[in-house]
């Protein structure tokens, strides 16, 4: 069973926008967090969660899925926000982020969230995790798919490239990752912390096929996924070019906003631009 | 006493657990010829994945694998298996508890002439600070087996610590393993000699020359570290009023801080410990480093009588 797989782009860019203000409202409520890194996935997870996965909200370990895999596990608000609007759990408790008992931990926790598939929030894991989830599927003779969606950042973290490489060696083509490519991380630019560049030359060295896209283009995501589909013998990577803080002006490639709530005023002015 | 080879008792244990489990998913970072996972590959080479030198990489994909329905051993050497890849350890086994079985050849300073970089001997305390994971340390071949058997049969991530050579068997085939049970190796109540792994033989035979000086010892093989059978060694130390606790392993972290930990809460007895201490070896033979470094039949003997003179 698949989650509003006929979704256009009109309502998908809806989507977006909706994510993009729970991103927002349950970081200001929690008081901390990152929202950054999740508002410039916003556009890529919409597209995921409501045209490209197939998935079950009645029943989340439906073994024939595909696996959605945030590697970036200081995102987990816009997976909370994506699971919550395809009825994983009720809208509502998406307040309950990072407080006490909650199921919606500071980082994504497999155990505790229905439809989070891997526990991360320390950087350059979730490749190898999709892969272990990849490799399964060819032993089952699983036609599912695995989606990892990894931050510019963590592919400074050598076990990325182990993984890299180890995906492209057992020529997982049921494999594609997404790099939320938004060139920030906690202290600055990533080109000035450790350059990542030429990124897209990289992954093809370790033999990868790469779509170089802008990660808010939602057509452009999603011929990116379904020309992964049709790339056979190699893992595909999407080097998505974001925006770090996209949709709130003063977010917006603002180094401030990669571990900061917004502050009252500023949480009404990034809803009203959110509207 | 005659020798096995514990890890050779695990390769070959693997190929039949592969035979009745289609679940069973065996990875590997490029040492399979000495842990022997090769056999495994031989037989069932669709469910054996070399993950190269990428021992961090290993545990992801072991983690996947796991998420994904299958049971994963994942195998190298106990250094690496510990000390290159413990974050992973954490978040992707302990903090979830899949179905991981860490099953590292080549602990302790028996490895020998490779020297400290290959010496795990902080493997256990590492992994006893795990929530959630079995911390197992076979004695001879026969547990060895036996131990992999287990952990392959009951979910959840579990640890086993193998050698690089030869032990020797205490165990008939035929020995029945129950993880978490300490096992009772010899009755005795002048003091108790708590031991795992390779120390184990050795308290045997050291308990065998402390009775012909009329010195009657309990030994006790605590195979499983974590969870500890707290239970026996309660019971030993309230019969025999004396322990010692004897490991191939740091000071720190391992059998002796876990059972002075359970008797200083529950029955302080005089207590003595058979360990490296707070140091690194360096290279040598197996036997010329257990020599150096204090871990013989002759230490584990002084140090019982050192403890039955305070009780």
């Amino acid at each position: 069973m698949s989650e509003g797989s006929e979704a256009s782009v009109e309502s998908l860019e809806q989507v977006a926008k909706r994510l993009r203000r729970h991103v927002v409202s349950m970081i200001a409520t929690a008081g901390s967090g990152h929202p950054g890194g999740s508002l410039s996935a916003a556009d890529i997870v919409a597209t995921l969660f409501f045209r490209v996965l197939r998935h079950n909200r009645e029943d989340p370990g439906w073994p024939d899925r595909d696996r959605f895999i945030l590697s970036k596990g200081h995102a987990g608000p816009i997976l909370y926000a994506a699971l919550a609007e395809a009825g994983y759990f009720p809208v509502e408790e998406l307040s309950t982020l990072r407080k006490l008992d909650s199921r919606l931990q500071g980082h994504a926790d497999a155990g505790l969230t229905p439809g989070v598939e891997m526990s991360s929030g320390s950087l350059g894991m979730g490749l190898s995790f999709a892969i272990g989830v990849a490799l399964a599927a060819r032993l089952d003779s699983r036609a599912y798919r695995t989606y990892a969606l990894l931050s510019d950042g963590e592919c400074q973290e050598g076990q990325t490239w182990e993984a890299a490489l180890s995906a492209a060696h057992f020529r997982l083509d049921n494999l594609l990752a997404i790099v939320d490519f938004n060139g920030l991380q906690l202290s600055g630019w990533t080109r000035d912390i450790m350059n990542l560049e030429p990124l897209v030359e990289k992954w093809q060295a370790f033999g990868w096929h790469t779509i170089d896209i802008d990660g808010h283009d939602i057509p452009r995501i999603l011929s990116a996924c379904s020309e992964a589909e049709g790339v056979k013998g190699k893992p595909t990577v999407i080097i998505a070019r974001t925006v770090k803080g996209k949709g709130v002006s003063f977010m917006e490639n603002n180094v401030a906003f990669h571990g900061k709530a917004p502050k009252k005023d500023e949480t009404e002015r990034a809803l009203k631009e959110l509207e | 006493m005659a020798e096995a080879s514990t890890r050779e008792a695990f390769g070959k244990a693997l190929v039949e657990l592969g035979r009745v489990n289609p679940q069973l998913v065996v990875l590997d970072a490029d040492l399979s010829p000495s842990t022997m996972t090769n056999f495994f590959a031989s037989e069932f080479p669709d469910r054996f994945f070399s993950c190269g030198i990428q021992e961090q990489n290993m545990i992801g994909i072991a983690a996947g694998l796991a998420a994904s329905g299958k049971t994963v051993v994942a195998s190298t050497f106990a250094i690496f298996a510990s000390c290159r890849c413990y974050d992973q350890l954490r978040l992707c086994l302990s903090q979830t508890g899949a179905n991981v079985k860490v099953v590292a050849t080549h602990g302790g300073i028996t490895v020998g002439e490779d020297g400290i970089s290959h010496h795990a001997i902080e493997d256990l305390a590492l992994y006893c600070a795990l929530p959630g994971f079995t911390v197992v340390v076979p004695a001879d071949a026969v547990e060895a087996a036996e131990a992999v058997r287990a952990a392959v049969s009951t979910p959840g991530p579990v640890y086993i610590r193998l050698s690089r050579g030869k032990t020797p068997v205490v165990y008939p085939e035929g020995y029945e393993f129950t993880p978490g049970q300490a096992v009772t190796m010899r009755q005795g109540n002048d003091a108790t000699i708590i031991a795992t792994g390779i120390m184990v033989a050795m308290a045997l035979e050291a308990a065998d020359a402390l009775a012909r000086q009329n010195v009657d010892c309990r030994v006790i093989n605590v195979h499983t570290l974590k969870p500890l059978d707290e239970k026996s060694l309660v019971t030993a130390a309230s019969e025999a009023g004396a322990i010692v606790v004897a490991e191939e392993h740091l000071a720190q972290g391992g059998l002796g801080s876990r059972v002075a930990q359970v008797l200083a809460r529950e029955k302080p007895v005089p207590a003595a410990f058979v360990n490296l201490g707070d140091r690194y070896a360096e290279s040598g033979t197996a036997e010329q480093l257990l020599q150096r470094y204090g871990l013989t039949v002759r230490a584990v003997e002084e140090a019982t009588r050192t403890v039955v003179g305070r009780k």
